[in-house]
């Protein structure tokens, strides 16, 4: 089986798996597993920047939010048609992706995580002051699922779900192909080695600034399912704070794999759902994990099983 | 005309905090490249510890001493039994800190609660001075003098010390400095206890203005970044040049524009990164 037809195929196990079980999911569990297959597409996106290409970033939730932002800004106040807000939401990541590419490309290492950390971080201020524009602390509420041309109803969970499934299948599909497309390849030769790669000829800027803006691109589009999938959006979804847990995803994962993230994704939406139901406490649960995962499990679950799940290639 | 006066003093007092706070990082990241992400949770746990020693004694001296020495010895542990695991892994340091953002916050959180509090101002500096006929609050000018009084020391320290040029000597090149003979390991915990300890000092004379709150190591943290963005990691005069800059558009901001004032300190930023991204006095 070539490579491509591999990867495709594990892609496709997964989202199979979660259609077996989706009718026999109750409503509390089926919503859950949408968020945990929007978010796996979060977390690659997030590992397309981190384990692909060696930025590690802080700030992901930036594209996130301004995917779902946007959407929800068109739906409240211009159409519902979810095709229009999905478009919208995207290219407000692209852009946005755009803009701070420009300030952020020169760096790597600590000083990148630092950089995008804060530019998020004030994304999220100005989402969390402008009242009037964003709803301030409140956010957007109230967002309906309209199908628009899906042949199923989306507002009950499980019509969603079916949504959420194929959404999943498409994207982890294209960055499948992604990985070892041209492209894909040459920005990971960029990370082991910018300078070979320039005496090779690449504009290697042009390429990481390509590289990060379809990794914005794809958070952007997982925003706008998100929005749909909670009908709300809060300046949380900008911040730090959930930049991290989705880096969490993506390491305790194993990043620089293809479905370290999705993995990632499973466990923490997981321990936050469960750890909720026992203790107050689950924010030191996370950083917990974070620290016992840095210190011990550095290349993450599926990372250090390696061989079984498409290792980082090159 | 007082509004003017009061904000500038708002801004001073506000960067002389700011400086403490980012001085101690760009050390612990200049010294160790360390990008030490629970810097801002130092400062938290600074203020909490002050306003519980403060809501059991009253005394402001002894709140000082307890966060000023309290806290580093959180500081110390994270080092020496977290960080020095993972010596020289850039980024799995930052990551560990950040983990250990999370665990105080939620410390903190469960210590003393979530509603914001903030703490009283010593007997002697809790009136209002005045000059010119402007009014000015006396505890943001004992702020100032502080700081500016422990900026100057850590000046003196660094250039015109021993221990000072051990730690600048470790900063340049700490292979060398260890083959001279300079004790490093000691020296990273040190400055790293210093760091803290500024962090958390900052802590406890900000809580009478800025308050303490779940969340706010978040705030202090991005603002210290931003300095450290502004005025070139690793370098003192960096942090407070930035720091004066950064308390000055802050304060203004909020004052000016307060749905948009996060603006006033992106702005700068993206200026910075994009025409000299290794800050203004950068190394």
């Amino acid at each position: 089986m070539s490579t491509a037809k591999k990867r495709i195929s594990m892609v496709l196990g997964v989202a199979l798996l979660s259609g077996a079980l989706a009718p026999f999911l109750p409503n509390y569990y089926a919503g859950l597993l949408s968020e945990v297959l929007i978010f796996a597409v979060f977390a690659m996106s997030l590992d397309l920047l981190v384990g692909f290409m060696g930025l590690p970033s802080l700030g992901h939730a930036a594209y996130f939010g301004m995917g779902s932002y946007t959407a929800g800004l068109i739906a409240l106040n211009y159409t519902h048609n979810i095709w229009v807000c999905a478009a919208a939401g995207t290219l407000a990541a692209l852009v946005t992706a755009l803009l701070f590419g420009l300030l952020v490309l020169r760096t790597g290492g600590a000083s990148f995580l630092m950089i995008t950390l804060a530019l998020s971080q004030i994304l999220w201020g100005i989402a969390f002051k402008w009242r009037s524009f964003t709803g301030g602390e409140d956010g957007l509420s109230g967002i309906a699922r309209t199908s628009m041309g899906i042949p199923w109803d989306l507002t009950p969970v499980h019509g969603f779900l079916w949504l959420a499934i194929i959404f999943f299948a498409v994207m982890g599909a294209l960055i499948a192909l992604y990985h070892i497309s041209p492209f894909g390849l040459a920005l990971q030769g960029i990370r082991e080695s910018e300078t070979r790669m320039r005496s090779l000829g690449y504009n290697v800027w042009l390429y990481k600034y390509i590289g990060h803006a379809v990794a914005a691109m794809v958070a952007g589009v997982s925003g706008v399912m998100f929005l749909f999938y909670n009908s709300f959006v809060s300046p949380n979804y900008l911040s730090t704070g959930f930049s991290a847990k989705a880096l969490l995803m993506v390491i305790l994962g194993g990043s620089g794999t293809l479905l370290g993230p999705v993995f990632g994704s499973l466990v923490i939406v997981a321990l936050e759902n469960v750890v909720s139901f026992f203790t107050e406490r689950w924010m030191m649960i996370i950083g917990a994990t974070y620290v016992l995962v840095v210190l011990f499990f550095p290349k993450g679950v599926l990372g250090s099983l390696g061989k079984l799940t498409g290792r980082r290639q090159g | 005309m007082n509004f003017w006066a009061m904000q500038t003093m708002n801004s001073l007092s506000l960067g002389i905090l700011l400086f403490l706070i980012a001085s101690g990082f760009s050390l612990i990241f200049g010294l160790m490249r360390i990008a030490n992400l629970a810097h801002g949770s130092f400062y938290l746990l600074g203020a909490y510890v002050g306003l519980a020693v403060l809501n059991k004694t009253e005394s402001w001296p002894l709140a000082v001493l307890a966060a000023s020495v309290g806290v580093p010895v959180a500081g110390i542990l994270l080092q020496r039994l977290f960080l020095n695991r993972l010596h020289n892994q850039e980024l799995p340091q930052v990551l560990l800190t950040f983990g250990f953002m999370f665990i105080f916050a939620d410390l903190a959180l469960y210590l003393w609660g979530g509603t914001p509090q903030t703490l009283p101002k010593p007997e002697m500096f809790s009136s209002s001075v005045r000059f010119m006929g402007l009014v000015f609050p006396a505890y943001r000018l004992f702020v100032i003098g502080v700081g500016l009084f422990i900026a100057v020391g850590l000046w003196l320290f660094l250039e015109k010390t021993k221990v000072g040029a051990m730690v600048r000597a470790g900063v340049d090149d700490s292979e060398m400095a260890r083959a001279v003979g300079i004790n490093v390991p000691l020296i990273f915990t040190g400055v790293f206890a210093l760091g803290v300890a500024l962090a958390a000092l900052a802590g406890v004379l900000g809580g009478p203005i800025i308050g303490v709150f779940p969340g706010l190591d978040l705030e202090i943290l991005l603002l210290a970044l931003v300095v450290v963005v502004i005025g070139g990691i690793g370098s003192i005069k960096g942090a407070f040049v930035g720091s004066l800059l950064v308390g000055i558009l802050d304060n203004f901001g909020k004052a000016l524009f307060p749905e948009i004032a996060f603006f006033t300190i992106f702005a700068p930023m993206a200026l910075v990164l994009a025409l000299r991204p290794k800050g203004l006095f950068g190394k």
